[in-house]
């Protein structure tokens, strides 16, 4: 990776892929993927440009966490294109995947923090399996990092002795433990009370912009991402319908970002799954 | 009427079948998986405190249970070989018949099954939930294969660990055997102890029970990471994979050993 993408990046990683330092963060092209025979995608163009936090937002089950396993090769999909940083993404060998896998962050849903190890741990994980850091120099990168998330007090928890809102930041601060130039989110807000929400909200935007990474959150809070992010996205259906910055969604007469914005049961996304007429399914019997 | 009758016969073909298909495709896909383990493990020695770790975890831990029933299965076997041994008058020959029964069958195959239900059941259920969690999909983002990091330890952990398990129960039952042989039933020390020596050769006994504790430990640990892994990523998927572990296990060790017998004794001159 070139220096201009990320200037921060410890100098231990090793440097296998070259990434286009002019090139757009991520390129999706008319992507398509279908788990088996199902269609969850269906013809996704987007661009998230360098430096951006950019939310892709959309209702339970659109299609938005495979939007992110597509960007990090955990799926490939059935045609169109992903590029990440000039590299398409599904051409990748293991080897180069991996390379690039490095320069990434992801914030899981649940925090997916390792249950076996302390919260100190959970954070030098990364650094220990990539780079050959002095268990000193670890220490305080760890502590930094812990630091910049308000739970430096909390290095010696376990997971499992951290309430939501507080595994979510550790999971954050792991997620930027090697100054990522792309950090994933999905769903950080899931769960969480109004105050950790607007803490992990804020702190999404402020390690952004400190350590000028890239940011793609995958979301469903509409409220909380308006308040942060550059751009949104809105899928549904495997498809995008509507995007724009905050403002643009803000002022939007479009039906479907209206009833995402008020939160209205009915409407493009109706409120009844599919399925025959109900006359026909009550009375089927009778007749 | 008969059509009705053929597509019955043929329903039932195709579910024996998709079942035969299934089971098969399973097993390579276990034997793929055993290569991918492997061809991971220099990469997991590297890192050799985290196989440290695991024998601790399955072997260590699994001492007590392991201790308390080779004394046991030792004890009862002198009372039940003495009852046997008496109406022939060759109850002298109580210590072989012990050390016998339990170096090379015994063994490894107790020890292979208690080790089954106390470690290989825990690994699965570990990185059953590890996947569930996301753990292992987190570990991947971040460029770290789970095969190497979390698996390849956890199954050399369960090959290292079960032949010293099967070593140390059939210690330990041969000591409870002498336990109730000798100051219980009466028999005479030097007997106990010296048939043994005259009877019981490092090869084909002991090295046999070895062979077979360790092939046991192979399979065990295999199954176990396995079944963790391949869990469907739900509470009942890991309650489905942990069970599985266990009786697949269980039959894995006892078919094992009855192939393994029959070429060890049979075609060793052993019988």
């Amino acid at each position: 990776m070139s220096a201009a993408a990320n200037p921060r990046s410890p100098a231990a990683l090793t440097e296998t892929c070259h990434l286009d330092p002019d090139a757009a963060a991520i390129e999706l092209t008319d992507v398509s993927f279908a788990y088996d025979r199902r269609p969850v995608l269906r013809g996704i163009t987007m661009t998230v440009p360098r430096g951006k936090v950019v939310a892709i937002m959309g209702g339970s089950g659109c299609g938005k966490t495979t939007i992110l396993r597509l960007i990090g090769g955990q799926l490939r999909p059935q045609s169109g294109k992903v590029l990440v940083a000039g590299q398409s993404v599904p051409d990748l060998d293991a080897a180069a995947l991996y390379a690039l896998r490095r320069k990434f962050g992801m914030l899981f849903q649940f925090g997916a923090l390792f249950t076996d190890m302390s919260v100190f741990e959970n954070i030098a994980f990364p650094m220990r399996e990539h780079t050959e850091l002095p268990e000193e120099l670890i220490r305080d990168l760890v502590l930094m990092k812990l630091h910049a998330v308000g739970l430096r007090g909390a290095a010696k928890l376990m997971p499992s002795e951290l309430s939501g809102g507080m595994a979510r930041r550790v999971a954050l601060a792991r997620a930027i433990a090697l100054d990522p130039m792309l950090v994933m989110y999905d769903e950080p807000f899931a769960g969480l009370d109004p105050i950790s929400l607007g803490v992990v909200g804020q702190l999404i935007r402020q390690l952004n912009d400190a350590l000028g990474t890239t940011s793609v959150v995958v979301t469903h809070d509409v409220y909380e991402s308006l308040k942060i992010v550059d751009y949104l996205y809105f899928v549904s259906e495997g498809k995008i319908v509507a995007q724009g910055t905050p403002n643009v969604v803000r002022a939007s007469t479009d039906p479907f970002v209206r009833q995402f914005v008020e939160g209205e049961s009915d409407g493009p996304v109706p409120f009844h799954y599919p399925a025959q007429p109900y006359r026909r399914e009550i009375f089927a019997d009778v007749q | 009427m008969s059509s009705d009758v053929i597509s019955g016969i043929a329903h039932v073909l195709r579910r024996i079948g998709g079942a035969v298909t299934g089971s098969i495709s399973r097993l390579g896909f276990a034997s793929r998986f055993l290569v991918a383990i492997v061809w991971h493990s220099p990469q997991a020695f590297r890192r050799i405190h985290l196989t440290v770790h695991e024998i601790y975890f399955a072997g260590v831990l699994s001492l007590v249970i392991i201790l308390m029933s080779g004394l046991f299965v030792g004890m009862v076997l002198s009372l039940q070989g003495y009852e046997t041994l008496k109406r022939y008058g060759a109850d002298e020959q109580l210590g072989i018949l012990v050390a016998l029964s339990l170096v090379r069958e015994l063994g490894p195959v107790m020890a292979g099954l208690l080790f089954a239900s106390r470690a290989g059941s825990a690994i699965t259920a570990e990185i059953g939930l590890m996947k569930t969690t996301e753990q292992l999909a987190a570990m991947e983002m971040m460029a770290v294969d789970p095969l190497a990091r979390v698996i390849a330890p956890r199954f050399w952990g369960g090959v290292i660990s079960m032949p010293l398990l099967a070593a140390l129960f059939s210690a330990f039952g041969i000591f409870g055997g002498y336990l109730v042989g000798v100051p219980l039933i009466g028999i005479d020390a030097g007997a106990f102890w010296g048939q043994m020596q005259a009877g019981v050769d490092v090869w084909p006994d002991v090295t046999n029970g070895i062979i077979k504790s360790l092939v046991f430990g192979v399979a065990v640990s295999l199954i176990a990471v396995f079944e963790g892994y391949d869990a469907k990523p739900t509470a009942e998927g890991v309650s489905i994979a942990t069970t599985r572990t266990v009786v697949m296990s269980s039959l894995a060790i006892l078919a094992l050993d009855f192939v393994m017998t029959v070429f060890m004794f049979r075609g060793g001159g052993g019988l």
